[in-house]
């Protein structure tokens, strides 16, 4: 076999490299001091990208986890796992969190959206589209976080949810470029697409606002 | 994380007898400051109690003007909230000037105000730190200490409280209402909530073992233009270096707090009756006492300055 013959796809190599992961992850994570041993398992019922899931989580299983290892729905991203960084940004009853900052023991019964239930791949969410069309990533990774918080914060903005840049906070805010900025702090782009991010959530809110 | 068991209780009285009867536990609300921490092994709760279902999670007005906000309510849904939006100004913009949308989205209030410290040495497992580990020494007194206290500290802590809602709180003269395992109830004002490190930085608050806080309740508004007005290292998504909360009436009387500073949001009504006479007079009597490092000594003129700019907008 030529070394041509060989058809790895970085989408194979990543759905290669997650499902290394999954196995690992059969044990439990361990804390810097390595407890190992494992709490007793307990049932979740939550629903996900409007499907019904019925599982059953070590307590530690942050959402994140919940969603990565445990369902494979790698869509959500892990970057530092302390709610600094936003890749891990996904919507519950319609109000973006972090995912790695919450159990998913404390979600029974909650719905959440992630990005795989924003679009298809053949039928893209507007924000989906606006993120290629403005190149707004260039290494990908904080895209997904990016893209479910920008679709809240459109949200949020719509409902009045009020920002600390609002010269009076009682008002109803407006969607400038300023607005998006501030809301959009909590997820970092470590390569900088930042300008980018900002022109695909304008060409969307400016058409819906 | 170390392994530990978790319940789900669905009342305060179910969430305070499942504290009684299980030693080493913890309340879970939000968790986005407790979940951080277990995962640096610097809390280690055998226990986790999640009181997310058990209600308090509304804002009411009280009969005497005043509201009182569950201890379940979301920091987007108090800024949110029309009347503390209106007339309780400085409560909102404390708020969204902290934290991120998403940790906003999921904070409670009782959470927000319990929010251990970001002095780095606490979070730094490698290092001695008497509040992570009494006894163990206080790197941050001659180590970098550019973020910390310069007031109301300790020879053995030098840490700050990081809310920015709890300085608005504290401005606010805000009652905290307890809950206790017998049922029985007790209030303090938020000045009383937290307690000076001392000898023991680890104990925080005067909260007892297995109490509840079940709501924060605000007086009838005072009135008057509120500012927040936070100092930081970036313009969003950052702890404040210093921040200063002030309420002023047009008559130039009014009060002020500051975060950054101290173990506690930094208030002194003699400092209230000097803000007539300007920000040099205020920041002298608020900041009286302070000892600060070497590196952190800016904060002092910082705050003169940024009090000296809100009450030149204040009467422009």
């Amino acid at each position: 076999m030529k070394p041509s013959d060989i058809k790895v796809s970085r989408r194979t190599v990543l759905i290669g490299t997650a499902a290394t992961a999954a196995i690992a992850s059969v044990r439990p994570s361990l804390g810097a001091t390595g407890d190992e041993v494992a709490a007793a398992r307990m049932p979740l019922s939550l629903s996900i990208n409007r499907r019904s899931y019925d599982v059953e989580v070590d307590p530690r299983t942050t959402l994140l986890d919940l969603l990565r290892e445990n369902l494979k729905l790698t869509g959500t991203k892990k970057g530092c796992d302390h709610g600094q960084c936003g890749a891990c940004t996904v919507i519950v009853n319609g109000r973006r969190i972090n995912s790695c900052l919450s159990l998913a023991l404390m979600h029974q019964g909650d719905e959440c959206t992630t990005i795989e239930g924003l679009g298809e791949p053949d039928q893209l969410h507007e924000v989906q589209s606006a993120f290629i069309k403005h190149d707004a990533f260039q290494c990908g990774y904080c895209t997904p976080g990016q893209i479910c918080s920008s679709v809240a914060v459109m949200d949020e903005i719509k409902r009045g949810v009020p920002s600390h840049v609002m010269a009076d906070v009682a008002a109803q805010p407006g969607f400038t470029e300023t607005e998006v900025r501030e809301r959009m702090s909590g997820n970092i782009c470590r390569c900088g697409a930042y300008s980018n991010i900002l022109d695909a959530i304008m060409d969307v809110g400016g058409a819906t606002s | 994380m170390r392994p530990f068991s978790y319940q789900r209780a669905t009342s305060a009285a179910e969430a305070l007898r499942l504290a009684s009867e299980l030693p080493g536990a913890r309340f879970i609300a939000g968790g986005t400051n407790l979940l951080d921490l277990m995962k640096l092994s610097i809390e280690r709760p055998s226990h986790l109690i999640d009181i997310n279902r058990i209600g308090l999670d509304r804002i009411e007005d009280t009969p005497e003007g005043g509201l009182r906000i569950g201890a379940l309510v979301r920091n987007t849904d108090l800024a949110s909230h029309k009347r503390v939006r209106k007339e309780y100004a400085v409560l909102t913009k404390a708020v969204v000037a902290g934290a991120s949308g998403q940790i906003r989205n999921k904070a409670s209030t009782a959470g927000n105000l319990l929010q251990r410290t970001r002095c780095p040495y606490f979070y730094n497992t490698d290092q001695p730190c008497n509040k992570r580990n009494p006894g163990s020494g206080c790197s941050a007194i001659g180590g970098f200490s550019r973020s910390l206290a310069i007031i109301g500290a300790s020879d053995t802590c030098i840490a700050t409280q990081p809310s920015d809602m709890a300085v608005a709180l504290r401005l606010l003269d805000a009652i905290i209402e307890i809950e206790r395992q017998d049922g029985s109830g007790r209030t303090i004002p938020i000045a009383d909530l937290y307690k000076a490190p001392g000898t023991s930085p680890d104990v925080e608050t005067t909260l007892a073992a297995g109490e509840l806080i079940t709501a924060v309740v605000l007086p009838p508004p005072s009135g008057g233009k509120h500012f927040y007005h936070k100092v930081r290292d970036r313009a969003s998504y950052a702890f404040a270096l210093v921040s200063v909360a002030v309420i002023v009436h047009d008559n130039g009387s009014g009060k002020v707090a500051l975060g950054g500073v101290a173990p506690k949001p930094w208030r002194l009504e003699t400092a209230d009756a000097a803000l007539p006479l300007g920000a040099e007079a205020a920041t002298a009597t608020l900041l009286a006492s302070a000892t600060p490092t070497h590196e952190n000594a800016y904060k002092i003129p910082l705050v003169e300055r940024t009090l000296g700019s809100i009450l030149s907008q204040a009467r422009s």
